[in-house]
């Protein structure tokens, strides 16, 4: 179902003389594909074109992927609500806590949020950011692992460019465009090859030896949209402290075009039921009319589409 | 927690509204409230000198002594403009013993005259004075060999009225009971189970209840609808990680406002001594859920068409679980245009799952 875990975080900061007013960041469930209350469609619409109009940023995670990685990563065999809820305080987690500011390991950030919208969210039209981690284990598994950086860094580069939402079952055969072709046809390319184009990335490192990661696989241009130069559309934030039981952990946020299928087929699905009107009367007795509906098929389309030109 | 006022109206009514406080009683104490009506005295006495009478008391009952006569007209008209001023004082105290009143339960027969005729007047007075909360029927539909000529009559007449007035209605024919109680006789009887089953576990039995009389010939299907009852009001008295509020069943099956009438349908009708439940018995709970006998009345969605579909658990199913079983009867059965609504509660009790 789709329930919204608004914390509702009012900052002033001041930028150049100027104040500028960080309203809602709002964190946003996708519903569960096939486990479902009937109208989630309808309510996943309404909230998100109302959320798009009013927030700065949406941080979106899907219960789908969730579970998956419940089920292959932590190997849980009997998932209840708490294990996913548990994976989404993690991502949410290493997100959020304290990482060094950035003149340096002697202070930490002190602004966060205004931080990850400063990165990630340079254009008002294009708001959808989502987590990956690595890695992500059960307990037992993390007693036989190693970790060094080049790897987990290889991997989450894949995640990213290949849409996957966990470490397992990455497409490797995903491989970014090459340099030089004009924009339009290497739009289309990239969506034969189901290539994930990015706006902006953070990653954020944790652990041991920290400063040492190459990150030069992430300031690819290639991965990112051509009115943005890698130099503006990626960040790093590091800190030596370890964030959980990993010795090293990394997580990226994005804002790319991870949600355009997802919310591509929600809107759709809503569609369908819209057109025979079904369950509108149980939203018409409460004060929403048909017009409400309309408009925020339009604003979803409108974000689809414009995700879908990058 | 919110609270639900059961409205039981004649013969039919009252009869199963005692089994039904019989279990709710064994399960939880008593937090919803009742109102007893029946134009005659038989049921509310043999209520008030059983048992049960220390559970009620003559707040609530409103009762006359020579009954609708099976005449549909006579308990709505009649009786309805007779008592209505009553009615209304009942059910406002009811009311204000809720903290927070969500729904009126109204059980009756259709076939009858006080259930059918004054129990649908109610709807209209209920409708007026509580438009905010919601109204589930759960009416019993004549079967073929019914013994009330007038039964058509009376039936046509209310539906007419549930058409417009209630919420949500829950339609249970007889000879679907009737046919449950056989294949549980079946299966006891044939003793391929042997000592495995639980008695009280039977969704039949009354055994375990205040009540000690005899058990009449309607208490086995009686039983059954209470059981539903109870199924349907868990969620409002115990918690869950995924647990729903009855207006959200209204909200997911309902979608189009005339078309509120919901085939249910229980499963186990009995458990095994062994509580934890295999994966492959909870999915055979499952598919019996969706077969044509578990449910209390008579009618084929399979072969027709689903418009949505409601899985109410209890006990210790897990997400993992439901994902599983979902999943099979998407691509399986049949064609869904609106898919289903999922609710748990997460207390263990082996009771019985149903699905609307």
């Amino acid at each position: 179902m789709a329930s919204i875990q608004a914390s509702v975080k009012n900052k002033v900061r001041e930028t150049t003389g100027r104040m500028v007013e960080i309203n809602v960041d709002e964190r946003l469930i996708l519903p569960f594909g096939n486990l479902k209350v009937i109208v989630q469609n309808y309510n996943s619409v309404l909230t998100l074109s109302h959320l798009y109009r009013s927030s700065d940023a949406l941080l979106v995670h899907e219960n789908d992927a969730v579970h998956k990685i419940c089920a292959k990563l932590m190997n849980i065999k009997q998932i209840s609500f708490s294990d996913i809820n548990q994976v989404l305080a993690h991502q949410l987690g290493s997100v959020f806590q304290p990482t060094y500011s950035a003149e340096g390991s002697f202070h930490y950030r002190r602004n966060p949020l205004g931080d990850l919208m400063e990165n990630l969210v340079p254009h008002p039209e294009f708001k959808m950011l989502g987590v990956r981690n690595i890695p992500q284990m059960s307990e037992n598994s993390l007693a036989y692992s190693t970790f060094t950086w080049a790897g987990l860094l290889k991997h989450l580069r894949q995640m990213l460019i290949s849409n996957a939402k966990m470490e397992e079952g990455i497409d490797w055969q995903i491989r970014p465009p090459l340099p030089g072709l004009p924009s339009l046809s290497k739009m289309s390319l990239n969506k034969e090859l189901h290539f994930n184009t990015s706006i902006a990335n953070l990653l954020i490192l944790r652990g041991k030896d920290v400063h040492s990661a190459d990150l030069e696989g992430f300031k690819d241009p290639a991965l990112y949209t051509s009115w943005l130069e890698p130099v503006n559309a990626f960040n790093v934030w590091r800190t030596q402290r370890a964030f959980s039981k990993y010795e090293k952990s990394a997580a990226l946020v994005s804002n790319s075009q991870f949600l355009v299928k997802p919310l591509d087929m929600i809107v759709g699905k809503a569609w369908n039921m819209f057109a025979s009107k079904a369950y509108v009367h149980q939203y018409t007795k409460f004060g929403i009319e048909e017009e409400d509906f309309l408009d925020s098929f339009a604003l979803l389309e409108q974000v689809v589409a414009s995700y879908c030109t990058l | 927690m919110t609270q639900s006022v059961i409205v039981q109206v004649g013969q039919c009514g009252n009869q199963i509204g005692c089994c039904f406080w019989d279990l709710a009683l064994r399960e939880h104490a008593a937090v919803n409230q009742a109102v007893l009506i029946d134009m005659e005295e038989g049921v509310v006495n043999e209520i008030l000198q059983g048992p049960l009478r220390d559970v009620f008391d003559s707040k609530q009952l409103i009762t006359d002594i020579s009954g609708s006569g099976n005449n549909w007209a006579v308990g709505h008209k009649v009786f309805g403009s007779r008592y209505q001023e009553e009615i209304l004082e009942k059910l406002r105290k009811s009311a204000e013993h809720c903290d927070c009143l969500q729904c009126f339960f109204v059980i009756h027969s259709m076939g009858g005259g006080t259930g059918s005729g004054l129990g649908t007047y109610l709807l209209k007075v209920l409708e007026d004075e509580f438009p905010e909360v919601y109204r589930f029927v759960t009416s019993v539909y004549p079967s073929g060999e019914d013994d009330v000529i007038t039964s058509p009559y009376n039936s046509i007449l209310a539906m007419k009225e549930l058409n417009e007035h209630a919420d949500c209605v829950l339609p249970i024919d007889n000879q679907s009971l009737f046919d449950i109680i056989s294949k549980i006789d079946l299966v006891v009887n044939s003793g391929k189970l042997g000592t495995t089953i639980k008695p009280k576990s039977l969704v039949t039995s009354s055994a375990g209840t205040f009540k000690k009389w005899q058990e009449k010939p309607f208490d086995a299907m009686n039983n059954i609808v209470a059981n539903l009852l109870l199924s349907l009001t868990s969620s409002a008295r115990f918690e869950g990680s995924l647990n729903m509020d009855l207006n959200e069943i209204s909200m997911n099956l309902v979608p189009f406002p005339q078309l509120h009438y919901l085939v249910s349908s229980l499963t186990p009708l009995y458990t095994l001594a062994d509580v934890n439940v295999p994966p492959r018995r909870l999915d055979q709970m499952f598919s019996d859920a969706f077969s044509k006998d578990h449910q209390l009345i008579r009618a084929d969605p399979k072969h027709s068409l689903y418009l949505a579909c409601a899985l109410m658990v209890r006990g210790n199913v897990q997400i993992s679980d439901l994902r599983r079983n979902i999943e099979r009867f998407d691509c399986v059965f049949f064609k869904i245009i609106y898919v289903y609504c999922l609710r748990q509660c997460s207390r263990v009790l082996r009771r019985p799952l149903c699905k609307f």
